[in-house]
């Protein structure tokens, strides 16, 4: 197999945070020990709850924050530092789109005017270039003429998310970081902006990490699926078939707390306990006290992400190996 | 037999602007009954207009009966009998609808007071027993704690508790699960089925999310700005939408599993209100729009048993039709 295009390799990001105005400050780390490779060309989705890390890992990858352990190689070679000017310049092969576009938008600027902007900042070719470009932006997210010369609040959602979009594709990006960019958008909007999303990167042969905390857009967009729980890929495997045979038990949870419309083909597997909480990580495996098959090596032992299968990593010490588990499960009886 | 809550010819308009026109459904006793649409499309507007909960500026008007009796425009004392102590409401975003500097106890205990007369010991001990039945570890201690030590699915919990302390006939769920986590939102899906299966109490769950619709109603009705546009028993309409708007809901969403097929997205968006068009709301959007759906909004109509249509193309032919588009 080739070199993937983006390869990040134990990243570990901690943030101190303090309980309470008098309380002592503690360590809580976001990211734990996050790998994996995303190929040219691939979409690797990235999902979890709230508090696993999925935006934190996003965020890394490009560069946005500094990790404190671990590294993320672009093309083979290690990212810039942040806030160089090479980390600068290299900004333009790698961009972000958030879940909220007005957010991202300038709300005094004209939608063409910032579809524009990033030309302008990276020195893109002449001014005639320039102004082609934004018109063929604007056509391959299928925005109309007009709408370039409107204001962000005169969009609708999807249509600013696809002005969001047209601007990521300024400068011809390799890479995009999508984090969770259809969830604020109503179902019907939301299908127009992931087949939009498909097209381009079928088209532009783009390479993403799309994070979200659904299930089903995740797959419909992903070629490769990364299952995050505080902080950890729990499991990782190729998009088709891991909701449909997940290992992992968490990631079984998760498949089964996801409403279908039609009928159940599986048992619903309702998890007792709270939600995960960065600043209150249990030792052991992160999992073990919400863990229906939990047993005494979970509580004192992380267990290590591994391939099971071709095409499938899990970590958990009942998945790891087959007569393994056999015995767990033993022990647990 | 008489539904319990029936609404007829509902609607309401704020400064002159229809946002929704003509509601008519009914809730029996004891039935689960979802509402689905996009942003917009009139679903909390409805229930908020049937309880007397929207600002004066809007004018409602139709029939909103519970039980056979007129609550539209009912006086303020009889409306604080039904709100809480007939039908009950909880929100999408629990922490915003608690008090943050009122203990659970003093919030739930509020409740009880006002519909069940309850005083002093009485009202501990209820409470207690309240928090008990929605699941709140340690309940005895957790009455002197305030909502911000809460996370947000016990916090939904507490507001499941508050509205059980009326003892309504029916709960209306306001996106009660959409602020919460995966698993989160399972755990706060199956209380609710416990409380109605302890309680027979009969729910409307309000959400955008039609697999949670698909799972927890008998009964569903698909909105679109602001007229119900399609009504079924909640089977049927996942397995054979009638109306193409239910039909491009439907196709909009990425299956699970099995092979991955490209997504029925519904070309453009959901009207302004201020600009609604002149016959079918959806027809601008409708692939299979044709000359009668310009003239007037159609009305619902009966399709078979238990299932209402508000389209004026031949649904049969129709529906093969959309599939045959959806298989491309």
């Amino acid at each position: 197999m080739t070199e993937p295009l983006v390869s990040v390799d134990g990243l570990v990001r901690t943030y101190r945070m303090r309980a309470g105005m008098f309380g002592r400050s503690r360590d809580v780390r976001a990211v734990d020990g996050v790998t994996f490779g995303i190929n040219r060309g691939e979409t690797l989705g990235l999902v979890g709850e709230s508090g696993s890390g999925k935006s934190t890992t996003g965020r890394l990858v490009l560069g946005l924050e500094n990790p404190d352990a671990g590294s993320v190689a672009f093309h083979g070679r290690p990212l810039p530092a942040t806030d160089t000017s090479e980390w600068r310049a290299s900004r333009a092969r790698m961009q972000m789109i958030f879940q909220d576009p007005l957010g991202a938008l300038d709300r005094r600027l004209p939608i063409a005017a910032q579809v524009r902007e990033p030309l302008d900042i990276h020195n893109v070719e002449d001014e005639e270039f320039r102004t082609a470009r934004v018109a063929e932006l604007m056509r391959s997210v299928r925005l109309s003429d007009d709408i370039g010369q409107r204001y962000p609040h005169e969009l609708s959602g999807g249509q600013r998310q696809r002005a969001v979009l047209a601007r990521a594709l300024a400068t011809k990006p390799d890479f995009l970081v999508c984090d969770e960019p259809v969830s604020a958008l109503d179902v019907s909007i939301q299908a127009q902006v992931v087949n939009l999303l498909i097209d381009l990167q079928a088209a532009l042969n783009l390479t993403m990490l799309f994070i979200s905390h659904d299930l089903r857009v995740v797959r419909q967009i992903s070629q490769r699926v990364a299952v995050m729980y505080l902080g950890r890929v729990v499991e990782l495997g190729n998009a088709d078939d891991l909701f449909v045979s997940p290992q992992h038990p968490y990631t079984k949870a998760l498949v089964s707390a996801s409403p279908a419309p039609g009928a159940r083909r599986t048992e619903r597997i309702v998890l007792s306990g709270d939600p995960p909480n960065p600043a209150a990580k249990p030792g052991g495996c992160a999992f073990h006290p919400r863990c229906p098959s939990a047993f005494a090596r979970c509580r004192t032992a992380a267990p290590a992400l591994v391939e099971v299968a071709p095409d499938r990593s899990v970590a958990c010490h009942l998945t790891g190996v087959e007569s393994h588990a056999a015995t767990a499960l033993g022990a647990v009886a | 037999m008489e539904p319990l809550v029936s609404l007829d010819g509902l609607t309401v308009a704020f400064n002159g602007v229809k946002v929704l026109d003509g509601i008519s459904l009914s809730v029996g006793r004891g039935e689960a009954v979802g509402l689905v649409g996009e942003s917009g499309s009139g679903k909390s507007v409805t229930w908020l207009a049937a309880l007397g909960l929207l600002p004066t500026t809007a004018s409602v008007s139709g029939n909103v009966k519970l039980e056979g009796t007129e609550i539209l425009g009912a006086s303020p004392a009889t409306m604080d009998r039904v709100r809480g102590g007939r039908v009950a409401m909880i929100f999408q975003d629990p922490a915003s609808a608690l008090n943050p500097v009122l203990t659970i106890r003093r919030q739930v205990g509020e409740s009880l007071a006002l519909h069940r007369g309850l005083s002093g010991a009485a009202i501990h001990a209820e409470a207690r027993r309240l928090l008990d039945l929605v699941g709140i570890p340690d309940a005895e201690r957790r009455l002197s704690a305030y909502p911000h030590e809460f996370s947000g699915g016990q916090n939904q919990r507490i507001m499941i508790a508050m509205a059980l302390a009326g003892s309504p006939d029916l709960l209306i769920a306001d996106e009660p699960t959409t602020a919460l986590d995966a698993t989160i939102q399972a755990q706060i899906l199956e209380l609710i089925r416990s409380v109605r299966r302890e309680t027979g109490m009969a729910i409307v769950l309000i959400s955008h999310d039609l697999g949670v619709v698909a799972e927890n109603c008998d009964r569903v009705a698909v909105m679109y700005a602001g007229r119900v546009v399609e009504e079924a028993p909640s089977g049927e309409l996942f397995d054979d939408p009638r109306h193409p708007y239910a039909h491009g809901l439907i196709g909009s969403l990425p299956p699970i599993d099995g092979p991955r097929r490209r997504l029925t997205a519904i070309a453009g968006t959901v009207p302004d209100p201020k600009a609604m068009p002149q016959g079918c709301a959806f027809a601008p959007r409708c692939g299979q729009a044709a000359a009668p759906c310009g003239t007037q909004p159609p009305r619902l109509r009966a399709i078979g048993e238990n299932r209402r249509v508000a389209c004026v193309i031949d649904q049969h032919a129709g529906a093969s039709d959309i599939i045959g588009q959806a298989a491309e």
